[in-house]
């Protein structure tokens, strides 16, 4: 089991303090959030991507890629990538990339966005966002693959002897999430791939996240890759900790009701009575968040939102002290002992070098000398024909 | 059968009020006569105003909106009134209908009724409630009701009333809802969930092309 924070990437004004930070020091912060995160015992940080204020997070592999430089457990991932208006060959490119850099200590998550107007800035059409998704992610899978891609789409241009690089590490593709909150096909695409399925989780009632999961599930099973326990699940969740849960309250309130998406809206004691968020202490978080495995089964993958809505840094940081220090450790012995033991592992770069090599020494492509283009010859790889 | 009334109604008893529930008693006792039984549920969108706020500028639905949906989602008939104001229904009864699922009220049979302060409001019920439901794919009875304050003394709103009630009971009595082919129309309830494993887009999530 993975326990980890993801950060949307929001720049919002502190609404106690009326600062609102610049984009300068929301990266700088992100960054100092990203590496507590591993100081305080979590396994992974994931970060948004948007191309729009008041958001900073266009590049997400180069920021991870720093991260990873200066962590050394932490794995870097994203919540999510744009599968809709990024090209899925620049995916490949950049995100093998990234695992080389971080020796393994990444994986992504897919996406679609519903921002319309990102979708023209890209050359793409909201309209045709689910068929875009699902085609792009079907390339991408193959250029992770295959060294040499013979393809052709509906939304670009095809490819011949196409070879992405580099090839990822140890020749084992990045491991993928599916992020999706109501939509079967992406949970089916999850679920033919052997793939990762993550119910953001964060603004609706659970019954609604636990029907996607459990199709995806059903379908895991039904696509050959193991049981419905084995499928690999990830979940997100929200929570505003202090010692005593008043304090939690006090502290919070202000940020909740002005917050991005559902402030000057519902009430926090409704919003936390039909959704994860939790507002309180270290215990009532524990309590909240081990109910989530009694809705959705075992799952591999626990994510936080904790840096939103304005809070400052010295509070988030102070969240990743009590998240860490008091609500994990008692989360994962809990988990543990309550663990089917026909559930999956949480995925990690080792373990999946381990389930393609068994004892045997990873592939490593070497090209060949140029050749000037792709096409003419066999493989581009010493190894291969 | 279930019957539920949707009504928009602002002061305890409104006249918004009082049109749906003789609407619902005349639905209720006619039944009776042919044997039937009539259960009638009031849904009073006063009680859910800060909820149907909430649902339009967030994707958080409260637990009395919730338990509306599903009384709707139950139902075999609805009746739904509305006063009106400035020349058009209610805010908060076309912001509730505009919160629900698209697909929610698809073939439902639904007697229209408005109320207003003047007879010149008397075409807001066919001409712009109409398309409302139009746009929801339901089943809007022939007969709508307005009812300005002359008409509250006049007999003639009675033989309206009990015309409307008839046209909605036979619809309910016809099943036509639950007959219609559901699954037909482009819908999105959440709570049905029904999937089609052959479609276009599912066959390209499974790596086809």
């Amino acid at each position: 089991m993975q326990f980890g924070v993801f950060s949307v990437s929001d720049i919002t004004r502190d609404p106690v303090s009326g600062h609102t930070p610049s984009e300068a020091e929301r990266i700088d912060a992100v960054v100092r959030i990203a590496q507590k995160a591993e100081e305080v015992g979590l396994d992974v940080f994931a970060i948004g991507e948007h191309h729009n204020p008041p958001f900073f997070s266009s590049s997400p592999t180069t920021l991870l890629s720093h991260i990873a430089a200066t962590t050394e457990r932490l794995i870097v991932s994203t919540a999510t990538t744009l599968i809709t208006t990024n090209d899925p060959v620049r995916i490949a490119e950049e995100y093998a990339m990234l695992q080389h850099l971080s020796k393994g200590r990444m994986d992504l998550m897919m996406g679609r966005g519903n921002t319309a107007p990102v979708y023209p800035w890209f050359g793409q059409d909201i309209r045709q966002g689910l068929p875009l998704a699902l085609e792009n992610y079907n390339l991408l899978h193959r250029l992770w693959r295959e060294d040499v891609v013979d393809w052709e789409g509906r939304f670009r241009t095809a490819l011949q002897g196409f070879t992405s690089t580099p090839r990822p590490l140890d020749d084992v593709p990045p491991f993928v999430w599916h992020g999706s909150i109501r939509t079967p096909e992406i949970a089916e695409q999850a679920a033919f791939y052997g793939d990762g399925f993550f119910a953001n989780h964060i603004f609706w009632p659970k019954e609604h996240f636990m029907r996607l999961i459990n199709f995806y599930r059903q379908r895991y099973a039904h696509h050959g890759h193991g049981t419905e326990k084995q499928a690999i699940v990830g979940l997100g969740g929200q929570a505003y900790i202090a010692r005593r849960s008043q304090d939690a309250i006090k502290e919070f309130r202000p940020y909740f009701n002005e917050a991005p998406v559902y402030g000057h809206g519902p009430s926090m004691e409704d919003f936390m009575e039909s959704t994860p968020l939790t507002v309180g202490s270290p215990q009532e978080v524990i309590d909240k968040t081990l109910t989530f495995r009694e809705h959705f089964g075992d799952y591999q993958r626990q994510m936080f939102l904790i840096d939103h809505a304005g809070l400052p840094l010295k509070t988030v940081l102070n969240q990743l002290d009590l998240l860490g220090e008091e609500v994990v450790p008692v989360l994962r012995k809990e988990l543990e002992a309550r663990r089917d033991p026909e559930a999956a592992e949480a995925p990690t770069h080792a373990a999946r070098v381990k389930a393609k090599y068994g004892d045997q020494a990873p592939r490593q492509p070497r090209p060949n000398a140029n050749r000037g283009d792709n096409v003419t010859g066999g493989s581009p790889y010493q190894d291969s024909q | 059968m279930e019957l539920v009334v949707v009504t928009a109604g602002t002061s305890d008893p409104s006249s918004t009020r009082m049109l749906a529930d003789r609407t619902a008693q005349k639905v209720a006792e006619l039944a009776g006569q042919r044997g039937g039984e009539v259960r009638v549920r009031v849904i009073d969108l006063r009680e859910l105003a800060t909820e149907v706020t909430t649902a339009l500028i967030s994707p958080m639905v409260g637990p009395k909106l919730e338990k509306a949906i599903a009384a709707l989602r139950e139902a075999d008939g609805v009746i739904a009134a509305t006063p009106v104001f400035k020349a058009g229904a209610s805010g908060l009864f076309t912001s509730f209908f505009q919160v629900l699922e698209n697909d929610l009220l698809i073939a439902k049979p639904i007697v229209l009724a408005a109320t207003a302060g003047t007879a010149r409001h008397g075409l807001v019920v066919d001409d712009q409630m109409r398309s409302l439901f139009g746009y929801l794919r339901s089943m809007v009875a022939p007969t709508s009701l307005f009812a300005a304050p002359e008409d509250w003394s006049d007999p003639a709103l009675n033989k309206r009333i009990e015309r409307a009630a008839l046209e909605l009971l036979l619809l309910m009595e016809s099943d036509f809802a639950s007959k219609v082919e559901w699954r037909s129309y482009n819908h999105e309830d959440s709570n049905d969930f029904a999937i089609d494993l052959d479609s276009d887009l599912m066959r390209l999530a499974a790596g086809g092309s």
